[in-house]
């Protein structure tokens, strides 16, 4: 395992694990690094962005992406099965009527291909716990002040599935290339914590 | 066998407090919501957490409103659940 979390008990215990495997034959030395590598390999919020940038310039693949997003993120050259099966994503489209914002509360589930490993934020108890509880509060303190009038969504990605939000398009970018509006596409507002 | 459950039912998630490891978390135990969608078939991970082999069952997004799941707040959550975790909410009303 890489050394992320060299000093705690589960590490050590890991380690075990993974020794007691390479010494019976069932694991290469190093196979469980290489294997995290590949899963990661390609992982970006420049994904996620692609994917609404097109979505925000054909409605048609915005539609078929709300439909089935499996499906729809092949046709930007995207996919869900890099892991060890394919997962389900569901993509949530904010309104003006509702925002919708991601989260794990049981763990830190997070469409990696899609977004690239998550910020260690999003792995927070506090974020977890409260999320939930007080989402429009919790928007506030990140800089999300949405107006009373629009109701929150939270996602929990308790199980198979992992969540990707469809932030809506921003005024005056009419003139944008699919490219331009892909870059104005941040992590934050994939997750919900942001706007765009 | 079909899903038990559709878009638009009313749902009562189970109250139990299971001793081992699952994934109905525990805010939204013994809560009503509405089925959103089917999320797909998956086996169930309270049992394979438990080192068994459990044939994959429909799962889930439903939705509660923060307020019934925890007496305030004016948004939703939706959660993702197994079908076991999940009653008509008639049945137990």
């Amino acid at each position: 395992m890489s050394g992320h979390h060299a000093s705690s008990t589960i590490s050590a215990e890991v380690r075990a694990v993974e020794a007691f495997l390479e010494e019976r034959g069932l694991l290469e030395p190093g196979e469980i690094d290489t294997r995290i590598d590949e899963f990661l390999a390609g992982g970006s919020p420049a994904n996620g962005a692609r994917i609404v940038a097109r979505a925000w310039v054909d409605a048609r693949f915005a539609e078929r992406l709300l439909a089935d997003a499996n499906i729809a993120i092949r046709e930007v050259g995207l996919s869900m099965a890099g892991g060890i099966q394919e997962q389900r994503l569901k993509v949530v489209a904010n309104s003006a009527e509702e925002h919708n914002v991601v989260v794990c509360t049981l763990c830190s589930c997070y469409p990696i291909a899609l977004l690239g490993p998550s910020p260690s934020w999003y792995k927070s108890e506090a974020y977890r716990s409260r999320v939930v509880r007080e989402p429009r509060g919790v928007l506030r303190e990140l800089g999300l002040e949405l107006p009373a009038s629009t109701a929150i969504a939270v996602w929990d990605a308790s199980a198979e599935s992992r969540y990707m939000v469809m932030p809506r398009r921003p005024e005056g970018t009419d003139g944008l290339s699919e490219e331009e509006l892909a870059g104005l596409v941040t992590r934050k507002g994939l997750i919900g914590t942001a706007a765009v | 066998m079909p899903d038990r459950f559709a878009p638009g039912d009313r749902v009562r998630t189970r109250a139990l407090d299971p001793a081992g490891h699952t994934r109905l978390p525990r805010y939204a135990r013994g809560a009503v919501g509405t089925v959103v969608e089917p999320a797909g078939r998956h086996p169930l991970a309270d049992d394979r957490a438990r080192g068994l082999r459990p044939d994959p069952q429909p799962v889930y997004h439903v939705r509660f409103a923060a307020a019934d799941l925890f007496g305030d707040g004016d948004h939703s959550v939706t959660v993702e659940l197994w079908e076991d975790y999940l009653t008509p909410a008639e049945e137990q009303a």
